[in-house]
């Protein structure tokens, strides 16, 4: 793979382009001292300078001194090779140079931004990195990227709303789909709310359309109450092992019929509504549930065996001895999409949330909300199960808020949904008084001010802002007493109320991280996943062929976890539709004359790319399974085995360069 | 050549800064790209202010660190490496940088015998997100560099000495 294109009589000349990036770089260090510095190095034949190298005229000016035959090997000091890599690697293929032949020094993130009022240190770590780049420019090799082939499927993590949507758009494009869903049925969070901010759509009228339109579609596979275990590969085709769970009802004889349901003995809290009524040890989340067939919670079940009887199944669907079921699948993409979990205000005593009985969180009023929920849409305070004639609303609880287990960021939708739970609950109870605490109303969305303003407005809820300093409850009446400040008065407050609701907004899911160690993409300081690029890569992970939609990537509300998840969809199918990828050449291979045959590389490999050639007594690196981590490199003793583009002398030449050798 | 290499740094117009008094250790980062490269961008994104001390070097895992790279870099005159990976568990390529961990109490053995001190060699984990991490780390390591002093390999050699001030 390796070409000698440069014999040694062709002299190496480098061209060095010193981007200003506007003032981003320019701003901070003299760009004219770094030329004249650049010019003193050996093997520079050219050094010029720009406002941004990046554009079109910046493109055109590299481009013209390699047709001039002036440079033939690039260093572009500018933004970080993780932004515009790709970009000028593109101008030498269309000025027919190898793109490898180019290298680029990181002068704005690791110098001019990080040392923005040192303009003499900025201009040490920027000549630094331009003498560590200008020493390994010397030793650039041509290469040549691989072909891989994609495979036209994709594996969907995750059914919510985000989920579903990406899987729908994905299957319409023709790709086949695996939907995997850890829970009974599909249909996430969003199935368990009721109405929806600022249009007031019902929440259900809108999902279970979309739930059984993609459980029709022949190019989507739906494994429910499935978890992916384990997965191999690389992008293009990925090994996924997936692990179906036993449902202990045969999934293809059964109805639906839920004659079992009234004749199971057992009773437990049913997770749907948040243990707020009860189901049976044999049962199906909510009426809707997709797919709607019946399982038996066998931690809860006592074995006594009545459902399994021919008069109560009679399709004789019950199956006692079901074992979870282990299932390989290929794809060419995965695309992340496992939503969030909600706060629990718990380790917040100062709102005695579990303490308090007439103290619930957001989700749990939204059941109570929800026409099919435990109270048919008529909420009651659980104390008394009588109507609340004062309902108070505290926002921002586990959000915004720095202390120990709190998140400082922002849950987006805390804001909106309080209102809009307000608003339900006026609708219904239009005498009752309704406060909503706040520290800022964050109405950011299309439509959501005129929202806020109505609800002001025009069904009279009192916005007191000010964070609550704690609740209490009043031992007798279950009613309970709200303290705090009224900032915009500046006075302290005390106001009792029948029901308080707890605004509590999203976190990532408690057990993302082993997610993320499967998938080996990487998470924000928030928790959760994260980004290739906040602005130009937003549904990409870093590992190519992975993407991600909705919450699991950050908070989000139903409209953007809805745009990113289809946006992921398009980026995979983009990938998929190509048929075929360049990978990066950054494998490793052996030097058959200096491998000794020891084998110490072989266990170094986590992707089983080295195998040993008996018959020649070698190792061999497969260049399609190998994914240029180069750990193999630095154990080998014989110095036999070369990594593309970080070989030793390339690093090594980076060292000396920046340590005295030029 | 070698007249040239100190030729070259006499005319290095920041030669002034660096006196002996204001000691600023020099340090080189070997960051992995995934986690602790892409950490460091974040740090410059966010503008997060460090001492102009670490320069970096990108390699795609932190399990590509040869103990030859960091012996010939203090030889050569650096003050500390800082080897940036993944967290355990993070790594991209599943578990290079546990192998940079198992290495690192030997390149640590392996410098003393040559006479450096073990804190001049640094492994920290450094995820994708924790460029303030990274700044507080390159603080921290300033400070501790600048009470251990200037690598000794340097006072002894003239040429290495006016280079690396540069």
């Amino acid at each position: 793979m390796i070409s000698n294109t440069n014999s040694a009589n062709k002299k190496i000349k480098i061209g060095v382009y010193i981007c200003h990036c506007g003032l981003n770089i320019g701003g901070v260090i003299n760009i004219d001292n770094l030329i004249e510095f650049v010019k003193t190095l050996p093997n520079v034949s050219i050094a010029r300078q720009y406002k941004f190298f990046c554009s079109e005229v910046g493109q055109n000016m590299i481009a013209a001194d390699i047709q001039d035959n002036l440079i033939n090997r690039v260093v572009v000091a500018a933004c970080s090779p993780r932004m515009h890599e790709p970009t000028f690697r593109q101008v030498l293929t269309s000025a027919g140079l190898n793109p490898y032949y180019f290298v680029q020094a990181n002068i704005r993130e690791h110098a001019t931004w990080v040392h923005m009022y040192d303009p003499d240190g900025a201009t040490r770590i920027a000549k630094d990195h331009l003498r560590m780049q200008i020493g390994k420019a010397v030793t650039l090799k041509a290469l040549f990227p691989q072909k891989v082939k994609v495979l036209p499927s994709s594996l969907v993590i995750g059914a919510g709303i985000s989920g579903i949507n990406s899987a729908i758009e994905l299957a319409t494009q023709g790709y086949q789909v695996y939907l995997v869903e850890r829970d009974l049925t599909i249909g996430g969070h969003m199935a368990q709310l009721d109405k929806t901010f600022p249009t007031m759509d019902c929440s259900a009228c809108i999902l279970t359309p979309k739930m059984v339109e993609i459980s029709r579609n022949p190019k989507v596979k739906i494994l429910s109450y499935s978890e992916v275990e384990k997965i191999d590969g690389y992008v293009g085709n990925f090994q996924v092992t997936i692990r179906q769970k036993a449902h202990y009802v045969d999934q293809e004889k059964c109805t639906g019929c839920g004659a079992c349901v009234q004749y199971c003995p057992v009773s437990v809290g049913n997770e749907f509504d948040l243990g707020m009524t009860s189901r049976k040890a044999i049962y199906i989340p909510f009426p809707q549930a997709v797919p709607a067939k019946y399982t038996i919670d066998i931690k809860h079940c006592i074995n006594c065996g009545i459902c399994s009887r021919s008069d109560v199944c009679e399709p004789d669907a019950i199956k006692f001895d079901d074992e979870d079921k282990i299932m390989e699948i290929n794809v060419g993409t995965i695309i992340v999409t496992t939503g969030y979990d909600v706060i629990n205000p718990q380790y917040l005593k100062n709102y005695g949330y579990g303490k308090y009985e007439n103290v619930i969180d957001g989700l749990q009023m939204e059941r109570l909300l929800n026409s099919t929920g435990p109270t048919l849409g008529k909420p009651l305070r659980p104390s008394d199960s009588k109507a609340p004639h004062s309902v108070a609303w505290i926002q921002c609880v586990g959000s915004r808020d720095n202390r120990e287990g709190c998140h400082s960021y922002c849950s987006r939708v805390c804001c909106l949904y309080a209102i809009k739970q307000a608003r339900q609950y006026k609708e219904k109870h239009p005498e009752a008084n309704i406060y909503i605490f706040y520290i800022d109303i964050r109405a950011f969305g299309k439509g959501y001010e005129e929202f806020y303003e109505s609800a002001a407005r025009d069904y009279r809820i009192k916005f007191i802002r000010g964070r609550v300093s704690e609740l209490a409850e009043d031992p007798d009446d279950k009613y309970i007493i709200i303290r705090g400040e009224d900032t915009l008065l500046g006075k302290p407050l005390e106001i009792q109320v029948d029901m308080v609701v707890l605004s509590v907004g999203m976190e990532s899911r408690h057990d993302v991280e082993q997610l993320a160690a499967l998938l080996t993409i990487q998470r924000s300081a928030d928790g959760f996943f994260l980004e290739a690029h906040p602005k130009l890569r937003p549904v990409d992970s870093l590992t190519e062929g992975i993407f991600m939609g909705g919450a699991a990537q950050g908070p989000k509300d139903i409209p953007d976890a809805v745009a990113q998840a289809k946006a992921a969809a398009s980026s995979a199918a983009s990938l998929m539709a190509q048929k075929e990828i360049e990978v990066e050449p950054y494998f490793s291979f052996v030097q058959n004359g200096l491998c000794s045959g020891c084998r110490s590389c072989i266990d170094q490999c986590p992707f089983g790319a080295i195998t040993f050639n008996e018959s020649i007594n070698k190792a061999e690196i497969n260049s399609i399974k190998c994914k240029g981590c180069g750990t193999c490199v630095s154990t080998c003793p014989s110095n036999a085995i070369i990594q593309n583009h970080f070989s030793k002398p390339q690093l090594m030449a980076i060292i000396k360069a920046v340590l005295g050798e030029i | 050549m070698a007249n040239e290499v100190i030729a070259q740094s006499e005319n290095h117009p920041d030669n002034d800064t660096a006196e002996d008094s204001e000691f600023e250790p020099f340090i080189l980062g070997i960051f992995c790209n995934w986690c602790t490269y892409t950490g460091c961008d974040q740090a410059g994104t966010s503008r997060m202010q460090r001492p102009a001390n670490l320069r970096v070097m990108r390699v795609m895992c932190s399990g590509r660190v040869e103990p030859v790279m960091v012996v010939e870099a203090l030889k050569r005159g650096a003050d500390g490496i800082l080897i940036g990976a993944c967290h355990i568990g993070d790594c991209h390529y599943v578990n290079g940088n546990h192998k940079t961990v198992r290495r690192i109490p030997l390149i640590s053995k392996y410098i003393q015998q040559y006479g450096f001190e073990p804190n001049r060699v640094w492994l920290r984990h450094i995820s994708a997100s924790e460029g303030a991490e990274l700044t507080e780390i390159v603080h921290e390591y300033v400070k501790i560099l600048k009470k251990i002093g200037p690598n000794s390999y340097k006072k002894k050699n003239t040429l290495i000495n006016q280079s690396i001030q540069n």
